[in-house]
């Protein structure tokens, strides 16, 4: 019977894929709704990843689900209603999309952080203030990283926790992976400017994951970045667009001002806007930062409120590329035991 | 007279309005009209106090001089202050009735004052009832209850009991009159008069501070027009700093939980300085911390027309400040921008805080460098700034004119011209420059040279805080959100393209709920500003530019 049921996951992000290939696999229908032209998401955007700089290309590669007939992928599909009718769930988009199915993943991702909401660090009206996604572009398209005006920086600044963990931006909680974006992304820039100063700015670091601090200490070490223990105030522009920074160095005690030609604002990731839409029409609901729910985030992770609905990757909560990996194969699990207990 | 009328009540909520004026200006005729009944019947000017408020008891048969009039009058008079006293238990019981959310809490001394003040009218008109049943001497309303207990039995019995009864009742009053809030019944006269005097309330405790306290009726108009509540927080409102004050039982916590805005102070039927009261308290009641900014004397000033002052607030906000480069530069002004490396804080955060010493030593500092300048105006571009340089500096021949007025008298002088477009915007009022210095429409008509500001309700006096007050040191960065929402959620109502404020914490605050797009009249400007003269401005930057190449060698 497996091969008459139907599953539709919304988002063909790099979670969305995974628990595709997991499902038609196991013999299931699958449709990939996704908001985008093309699939992969939000790792398009990325060029290389941390700890170990292999290309972001290897994993979408690796996730491309193998066509399949089984498999529907239709791009484009800006999913904004999941109903319930007649014991099987009802997607519709703002066109005539229709689409019915027998369980639903909630594969959303996450949005950056519009760092043009932190006026205070001038992205949007300082050229030379970039954020960690323009970063990732210029490294991407294979160019190095130059001052608006094409010069090579002699001083790069580094800030992490911008939209993070920041009452007044809304967003209280960490995005878990910019402080190691920001280890790594401090290494690309002396690699492509051995003479360049790098300075990072952080609270605390969090570098949780495996290999993570030796990418610190490597950082540290060779790399001679220099890590300062401090909040942002305010970035101002000097004569010949230079950026002077104002911070409190927390470990010396002292307030810190310091001239640099480019700061890399290290951006957090929110929940998508349409999280909320697709709550509306079901038992769906948002945690405390507007991701989506879990039933219990100890056993029932990838379950939310709504029965028959799962969810896979940093629509949960912010994951890095390994943790929504697992996550969405968590999520394939779960809905293949649900959908087999329907059976019985 | 104002303080028996109370016209400001009226305006806001009329059967709130008849309510005191039924009381108030009721019982003040009872008393004036009594007086002059039994002045007539005793033939005589000078009569005890007691004789005419119990008159009816003492009057007996006796016929005099026009004693049917004042009977009628007085009844008719009773009749007034009974309709109010009705209405005000109504509103005790059923607030929402009024239009009021919330009423106030009371304390024990109110509560006996208040169950005295409803005994004592009803039970004068049973007393005079039984007189006029006994005497024959009512009006048509005495008159009219007399005959029905004279009914139910015989009205002698009920004769001294009542008369008794009214006078404890009036006795007790009085009693808890100056531990309760109907203390403000002596008290407002004195504030009322003192302030058409002209007196205003100084940084710290007087006898007038006082004065404003007692005067407070504890009316809770206030409590409703306070956006705290939004968040849940009950305490800490104008009445209750008010009470507090008066009881000697103020905390910090509820003295620094208020934004300041003001909304309280727009809408007090008494005329109470709110704002200036509870800075008063958080002056005295913060210790000084030993402040020292030597550091600023060493700067020095540099010769200019026009001297410009963004702010620690604008700082955080560089879009203003760019916006206002772009219009000194194309109005070709001759501009110092005094704190664009070095920024001194202009002091009134630390007022607010109750730090006046501190606050005092950069006032000083400041006025120095800008005296020094030789300028003749000082331009700033922060509400709470302007207020502060407006109130609290000593600035000789020194113009201190907001960004808004100044950009409009460069538009109007044809230093800048702007174009227009159909863009529909809301003004928020930041409250600092609003209620706080009363500047409500050169923002308005700045705008409405560049496209429509749509007009709203809660608008100009009674518009919202955004929540991000400086003023307040204890609200929770949650609860300020929900202060943000409710003014946001209005705004959002009249579906504008854009939100315009003209205040660096407002935009901020607002940009955070991420419901409209939101700006600084200063950046609406800019972004207007003609191509022609743009071009000139182009100009003038490359030139700026190659200048400091030059000087820095690059
Ligand atoms: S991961 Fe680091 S930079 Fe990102 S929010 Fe957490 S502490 Fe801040
Ligand atoms: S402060 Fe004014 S408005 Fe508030 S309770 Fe007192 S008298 Fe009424
Ligand atoms: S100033 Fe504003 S916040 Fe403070 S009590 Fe008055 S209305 Fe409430
Ligand atoms: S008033 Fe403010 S905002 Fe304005 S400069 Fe002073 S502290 Fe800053």
């Amino acid at each position: 019977m497996i091969d008459k049921k139907h599953i539709a996951i919304i988002g063909g992000g790099i979670a969305g894929q995974e628990a595709a290939s997991v499902l038609t696999g196991l013999g299931y229908k699958v449709t990939i709704l996704e908001k985008n032209e093309r699939m992969g998401g939000m790792l398009n955007k990325w060029s290389k990843l941390f700890p170990d700089f292999s290309s972001s290309q290897l994993v979408l590669d690796a996730v491309k689900v193998a066509t399949d007939k089984n498999l529907n992928v239709i791009c484009n599909a800006d999913i904004f209603s999941v109903q319930k009718e007649n014991g099987r769930f009802k997607l519709s988009d703002n066109s005539s999309l229709d689409v019915y199915a027998d369980a639903v993943i909630m594969s959303t991702g996450y949005n950056l952080f519009d760092a043009t909401l932190k006026e205070e660090y001038g992205y949007g009206v300082f050229e030379n203030v970039i954020t960690s996604a323009d970063f990732e572009k210029v490294h991407k398209s294979g160019e190095k990283l130059t001052t608006a005006d094409g010069k090579a920086p002699r001083r790069v600044a580094f800030i992490h926790c911008v939209g993070s963990r920041d009452a007044k931006t809304g967003n209280t909680y960490c995005s878990k992976v910019c402080c190691i974006t920001g280890v790594k992304q401090a290494i690309e820039v002396t690699q492509m400017w051995p003479e360049c100063e790098v300075f990072n700015f952080y609270m605390d670091l969090r570098l949780y994951g495996s290999k993570y601090d030796a990418l610190y200490l490597e950082a540290q070490k060779h790399h001679k970045i220099q890590f300062i223990r401090g909040r942002l105030s305010e970035v101002s522009e000097r004569q010949g667009k230079e950026l002077q920074l104002k911070a409190e160095d927390t470990l010396q005690g002292r307030p810190l001002r310091m001239k640099t030609d480019i700061v890399v604002l290290l951006i957090g990731m929110e929940a998508c806007k349409q999280n909320e839409d697709l709550c509306r029409d079901n038992a769906l609901e948002l945690d405390e930062n507007r991701f989506f729910k879990s039933k219990n985030i100890y056993n029932h992770r990838n379950s939310s409120t709504q029965s028959g609905v799962f969810l896979a990757g940093s629509c949960i909560c912010p994951m890095s590329v390994n943790e929504s990996l697992e996550s969405a194969r968590s999520a394939a699990m779960l809905v293949d035991k649900s959908l087999k207990v329907q059976e019985r | 007279m104002e303080a028996l009328l109370h016209r400001k009540i009226f305006r806001k909520n009329p059967v709130l309005g008849y309510m005191h004026m039924s009381l108030a200006f009721g019982w003040f005729l009872l008393i004036v009209v009594g007086h002059l009944e039994t002045m007539i019947a005793e033939h005589s000017l000078f009569v005890p106090f007691h004789k005419a408020v119990f008159f009816r008891y003492y009057e007996g048969f006796d016929e005099f001089f026009l004693s049917g009039l004042f009977s009628f009058l007085m009844d008719f008079l009773l009749l007034f202050v009974l309709s109010g006293l009705m209405f005000a238990i109504v509103k005790r019981f059923r607030k929402k009735l009024f239009g009021l959310r919330r009423t106030t809490h009371l304390k024990s001394g109110d509560k006996i004052a208040l169950t005295s003040l409803w005994l004592i009218f009803p039970l004068r008109l049973l007393a005079e009832s039984t007189s006029a049943a006994v005497y024959h001497n009512g009006g048509f309303l005495t008159s009219g209850v007399g005959a029905a207990i004279d009914f139910i039995g015989n009205p002698a019995i009920f004769y001294y009991p009542l008369w008794m009864a009214y006078s404890l009742s009036l006795g007790f009053f009085f009693v808890a009159l100056p531990n309760s809030r109907y203390m403000h019944i002596p008290t407002e006269v004195v504030f009322i008069f003192l302030r058409v005097a002209g007196i205003r309330l100084k940084k710290q405790n007087d006898s007038y501070t006082d004065v404003q306290v007692f005067s407070c009726s504890r009316c809770g108009i206030c409590l409703d027009k306070c956006q705290l509540s939004v968040a849940g927080i009950d305490d800490s409102q104008s009445v209750y700093l008010l009470k507090n004050i008066r009881n000697k039982n103020l905390s910090d916590e509820k003295l620094f939980n208020c934004l300041m805005c003001g909304r309280c102070q727009v809408d007090c039927p008494v005329g109470i300085e709110t704002i200036e009261l509870r800075t008063v308290q958080r002056i005295e009641s913060t210790r000084e911390y030993n402040s020292s900014y030597d550091y600023l004397i060493q700067e020095v000033a540099t010769k200019a027309d026009v001297v410009y002052f963004a702010g620690c607030m604008t700082h955080l906000t560089p879009r203003v400040i760019s916006s206002m480069k772009k219009i000194f530069a194309t109005a070709e002004e001759d501009v110092w921008f005094m704190d664009e490396v070095k920024a001194p804080c202009c002091g009134r955060p630390l007022m607010l805080a109750g730090q006046y010493e501190a606050a005092r030593k950069l006032i000083e500092n400041n006025s120095r460098m800008i005296l020094d300048s030789g300028a003749h105006t000082l331009v700033v571009s922060c509400p709470i700034c302007y207020k502060v340089f407006k109130e609290d500096y000593k600035l000789p021949d020194v113009e201190v004119v907001f960004h808004a007025q100044y950009i409009y008298d460069l538009i109007h002088s044809g230093k800048l011209s702007v174009d227009t477009s159909n863009q529909r915007m809301v003004y928020h009022d930041p409250c600092e420059l609003g209620r706080g210095m009363g500047m409500y429409e050169t923002p308005r008509k700045l705008l409405g040279r560049i496209g429509e500001v749509v007009h709203m309700k809660d608008e100009k006096e009674y518009a919202f805080c955004c929540g991000g007050s400086l003023g307040n040191l204890k609200i929770s960065e949650d609860k300020r959100k929900l202060l943000r929402d409710q003014a946001l959620v209005t705004y959002e109502g009249f579906s504008p393209d854009i939100l315009v404020t003209a205040c660096p914490k407002c935009k901020k605050t607002f940009a955070a709920g991420r419901k409209l797009k939101v700006f600084d009249l200063a950046e609406i400007v800019a972004g207007a500003i003609c191509v022609d003269s743009l071009s000139k401005e182009k100009e003038i930057l490359e030139k700026q530019e190659a200048d400091c190449y030059a000087v820095e060698g690059l």
